[in-house]
C-alpha cells in the first residue's frame, strides 16, 4: 500500500474557543486525540460540533486557545498549510472535474508528478471501490458514489487527520448503514485518525472508539461508546443515549448508591449519577426498553396508554401519567389505547440526574 | 381557446386534447407570451426586416449591393468598424477584469446592498450626465489636471477629453456597474464549500481561483462579456461629446447617424446598421461558441 498517512502521536485542542460576535459557539474545548483513534463529535444541531471541526480544519479561525499537532501549533496555519483531509456534508465535489481529477486534485496542487498521482488515485479508487467510474462527472454519480469520491479525495493526500462533517446525512437509510461500515473499514485499512461529526447516536456508537458529547459549545462528556451508553454523566448526555423518559421529581431519600425520588406521589428509586441533596429537584431517566408493563408495586407508575405502534418484534407505546408526564415504553403485547396500566423499571436501570438547568454551565 | 377545450370523444380513449397539448408545454399560460411576441414583432422584427430590405435598395440607384460596396470601399466608412472595436473590446475586457476581483471581495461583505447601490448609480445617471461630468473633471481646467499640476507631477494639462481616452473613461464608468452586477451574480452562485474543499486539499488562494472558480465561471464570463460588449459597441453620445467624432472615435453609429440625418440616405444608413449588427453578432456568436470548451453544468458540489 502506497497511501501512507503522515505519522504523529496526538492532536491536542487546548481550551479552544470560538465566538461569533456575542455568541460563544465554543467555550474552552480541550481534547486529545491519539493516532489511529476514531473520535465522534456528537450533539444536537447548534451544539458546536461542526464549529469544532471547521476550527480544526482551519476554515474558521479560533478566537481563543490553541490546536497542536504533536509539538507544532496548527491553529495559526491556513487550511491549505494544515493538510488535514476533510469530507464535507454535501461532499463539495468539483462539478467540472471527473472522478479521477477530483481525487487527484490535492496531489496536483502539491505538484506531485503525474505518474505518481495516477498510481495513488488508482489505489484510492480501489480502496473506496469505485473502479470503472473514474471518467464520470460528479453529477453522473449516485449519492453513495459521490460520498466515496469525497472520501477518496480526502485520504489520497495522506493527511494526518481525516475530518468528516455529517458525511452520511444526505444518504437514504439503507445506504447510510452501508457507508457507515465502509467508513470504518477504510479507517481501519489505512490506520487513519478520524474525527467524525454527527447528531446520530447510533452512528457515533457504532463507529467511534471514543465519543465527545457537546452541548452549547461545551464538552459534556468524553468516553467510549460503552461508557457513554451505560454511564451518561449528565441528563442531556443520557437524553442522547436513548433515555427518552425523563421524570421530574424530588429527592426523598438518599442511601449510599440508591436514591429515591417522589414522582407525582410514586416512589421511584434509581442510581444517582450526580451529587444530589435531599429535597432537591431531580430527573429519573429511563430507556423505553427498561419499562415493562406489570402489576402495581415498587418502582411503578400508573399511566394511561395513548398510542401503540407495531414495530415487528415488539410494540412501542406512548402513555401519560395523571400529572401529565409523557412516557415511551416497549411491550411484546399490544395494549389497547385508553387502557390504564402500570409501568415498572428495575431500580438499577433508572439513572437519577440533577435538574437539567443546574447541570448546564 | 376552443381548440384547447377537452374533446369528449378523446376522454374515452386516453388523455384529452388539452392534456396532450399541456404535455407538450402548451396550456393557457402559454397565451401570456402573445403580448410579448406582438411587442417584439412590432418593435424589433418588423423594423429589422424593413431595414434589411431597405439596405438593398440604394437611394442613388445602382445594383442591390451598392450600399455595401460603398461602405467597404471607403476607408472613412469601413474604418469605423475597427475604431468601434478598438473602443468596445478593450473597455469590455477592462470592465470584466475590474469586476472579477471586486465581485470576489464583495461576495464576502455584509453590506453588499449599500455597495451595490453606489455602483449602480452610474447606470441611472445616463451617459450624457456622465459625459458632462467628465468634461468638467478631466478637462484642461478640470480639477484632475489642476491637482496633478499643483502637486507638480505634470507641467502641462493632460489631454483626457475630446479624444480616445475620454470616450474610454466614459464607457468604463457607465459599463462597469452592469458588468459588475452580472459578474457578482455568477460569483455568488458558486457553492462556497467548493473553495473550502480546495483549501483543505492544499490549494493556495490563486490555485483555488485558477482551478475551481475560473472553470466554473467561464460560461458566465462569456455571457457577461457579450452583453457588456454589445452595450459598448453601440456607443454614440459619449463618442460625440467626449471624443473626436471626426477622428479616432468616429464609431460606426456616427457613420449611420451621418448617413441618415446629414445625407438623408436611409438606405445607406440601414446598410451601416446591418453591418454594425452583423459585426456584433459575429463576435457574440464566436464568444458563446467558445463556451462549449468549458464545463456548463450546475456549479454546486452535489445533487443536494
Amino acid at each position: 500500500m502506497t497511501i501512507a498517512l503522515s505519522q504523529f502521536e496526538e492532536v491536542r485542542l487546548d481550551r479552544v474557543s470560538r465566538d461569533f460576535g456575542a455568541l460563544n459557539a465554543l467555550r474552552d474545548v480541550s481534547l486529545t486525540i491519539k493516532r489511529r483513534e476514531f473520535i465522534a463529535l456528537l450533539g444536537p444541531s447548534g451544539c458546536g460540533k461542526s464549529t469544532t471541526l471547521n476550527c480544526i480544519a482551519g476554515l474558521l479561525p479560533v478566537t481563543g486557545g490553541a490546536i497542536w499537532l504533536d509539538n507544532s501549533r496548527v491553529d495559526t496555519l491556513r487550511p491549505e498549510e494544515r493538510g488535514f483531509g476533510m469530507v464535507f456534508q454535501n461532499y463539495a465535489l468539483f462539478p467540472h472535474l471527473n472522478v479521477r481529477q477530483n481525487i487527484g486534485f490535492g496531489l496536483k496542487m502539491r505538484g506531485v508528478p503525474k505518474a505518481e498521482i495516477d498510481r495513488k488515485v488508482d489505489e484510492a479508487l480501489g480502496l473506496v471501490r469505485l473502479h470503472g467510474q473514474e471518467n464520470k462527472l460528479p453529477g453522473q454519480l449516485s449519492g453513495g458514489q459521490q460520498q466515496r469520491v469525497a472520501i477518496a479525495r480526502a485520504i489520497v493526500i495522506e493527511p494526518p487527520l481525516v475530518l468528516m462533517d455529517e458525511p452520511l446525512s444526505n444518504l437514504d437509510a439503507k445506504l447510510r448503514l452501508e457507508m457507515r461500515a465502509e467508513i470504518r473499514r477504510i479507517h481501519n485499512e489505512l490506520g487513519a485518525t478520524t474525527i467524525y461529526v454527527t447528531h446520530d447516536q447510533d452512528e457515533a456508537l457504532s463507529l467511534a472508539d471514543r465519543i465527545v458529547v457537546l452541548r452549547d459549545g461545551v464538552v459534556r462528556q468524553v468516553g467510549t461508546p460503552k461508557e457513554l451508553y451505560e454511564e451518561p454523566a449528565h441528563l442531556d448526555v443520557a437524553d442522547f443515549m436513548g433515555f427518552r423518559n425523563k421524570l421530574r421529581g424530588r429527592v426523598v431519600a438518599n442511601e449510599s448508591d440508591r436514591i429515591i425520588l417522589d414522582v407525582e406521589g410514586a416512589k421511584i428509586s434509581g442510581v444517582a449519577r450526580e451529587g444530589l441533596s435531599l429535597g432537591s429537584a431531580a430527573y429519573a431517566a429511563i430507556r423505553p426498553d427498561d419499562l415493562e408493563v406489570g402489576e402495581p408495586g415498587s418502582n411503578t407508575l400508573a399511566v394511561k396508554v395513548d398510542t401503540m405502534e407495531y414495530r415487528g418484534r415488539e410494540f412501542v407505546g406512548t402513555a401519560h401519567t395523571a400529572g401529565g408526564l409523557d412516557l415511551v415504553f416497549r411491550s411484546h403485547h399490544a395494549v389497547e389505547p385508553g387502557a390504564n396500566i402500570h409501568l415498572r423499571a428495575a431500580d438499577e436501570r433508572v439513572l437519577v440526574f440533577a435538574d437539567a438547568i443546574r447541570g448546564r454551565n | 381557446m376552443d381548440a384547447l377545450a377537452p374533446a369528449p370523444a378523446a376522454t374515452l380513449h386516453g388523455p384529452s386534447l388539452r392534456q396532450r397539448f399541456a404535455a407538450r408545454g402548451f396550456d393557457a399560460v402559454t397565451l401570456l407570451v402573445v403580448p410579448a411576441a406582438i411587442f417584439s414583432l412590432l418593435l424589433f422584427v418588423y423594423p429589422f426586416a424593413f431595414g434589411f430590405i431597405l439596405s438593398f435598395t440604394p437611394k442613388a440607384g445602382g445594383d442591390w449591393l451598392a450600399n455595401y460596396r460603398r461602405f467597404f470601399s471607403d476607408a472613412f466608412l469601413y474604418d469605423t468598424i475597427a475604431k468601434t472595436l478598438w473602443l468596445a473590446v478593450p473597455v469590455t475586457l477592462l470592465n470584466l477584469l475590474l469586476a472579477v476581483p471586486i465581485a470576489f471581495r464583495v461576495r464576502l461583505m455584509r453590506h453588499q446592498r449599500l455597495l451595490t447601490t453606489i455602483l449602480v448609480l452610474p447606470i441611472t445617471l445616463g451617459t450624457v450626465l456622465v459625459a458632462e461630468g467628465l468634461l468638467n473633471y478631466l478637462g484642461p481646467q478640470g480639477w484632475f489636471n489642476r491637482t496633478l499640476m499643483t502637486i507638480g507631477l505634470i507641467s502641462e494639462p493632460l489631454k483626457l477629453v475630446h479624444n480616445y481616452w475620454g470616450v474610454f473613461a466614459s464607457l468604463v464608468i457607465t459599463g462597469f456597474p452592469f458588468t459588475f452586477l452580472l459578474t457578482l451574480s455568477y460569483v455568488t452562485g458558486i457553492d462556497p464549500a467548493l473553495e473550502q474543499a480546495g483549501a483543505t486539499l492544499g490549494a493556495s488562494s490563486w490555485q483555488r481561483f485558477r482551478y475551481i472558480y475560473l472553470p466554473l465561471l467561464m460560461p458566465g464570463f462569456a455571457i457577461t462579456f457579450c452583453l457588456s460588449f454589445v452595450q459598448a459597441f453601440s456607443v454614440f453620445p459619449s463618442a460625440v461629446l467626449l471624443g473626436a467624432p471626426a477622428g479616432p472615435t468616429r464609431v460606426i453609429s456616427i457613420a449611420a447617424y451621418q448617413a441618415a440625418f446629414e445625407e438623408y440616405d436611409y438606405s445607406m444608413a440601414s446598410a451601416v446598421a446591418m453591418i454594425m449588427g452583423f459585426v456584433q453578432l459575429g463576435i457574440v456568436v464566436a464568444v458563446l461558441a467558445s463556451r462549449g470548451l468549458f464545463y456548463r453544468g450546475p456549479a454546486s458540489g452535489a445533487k443536494g
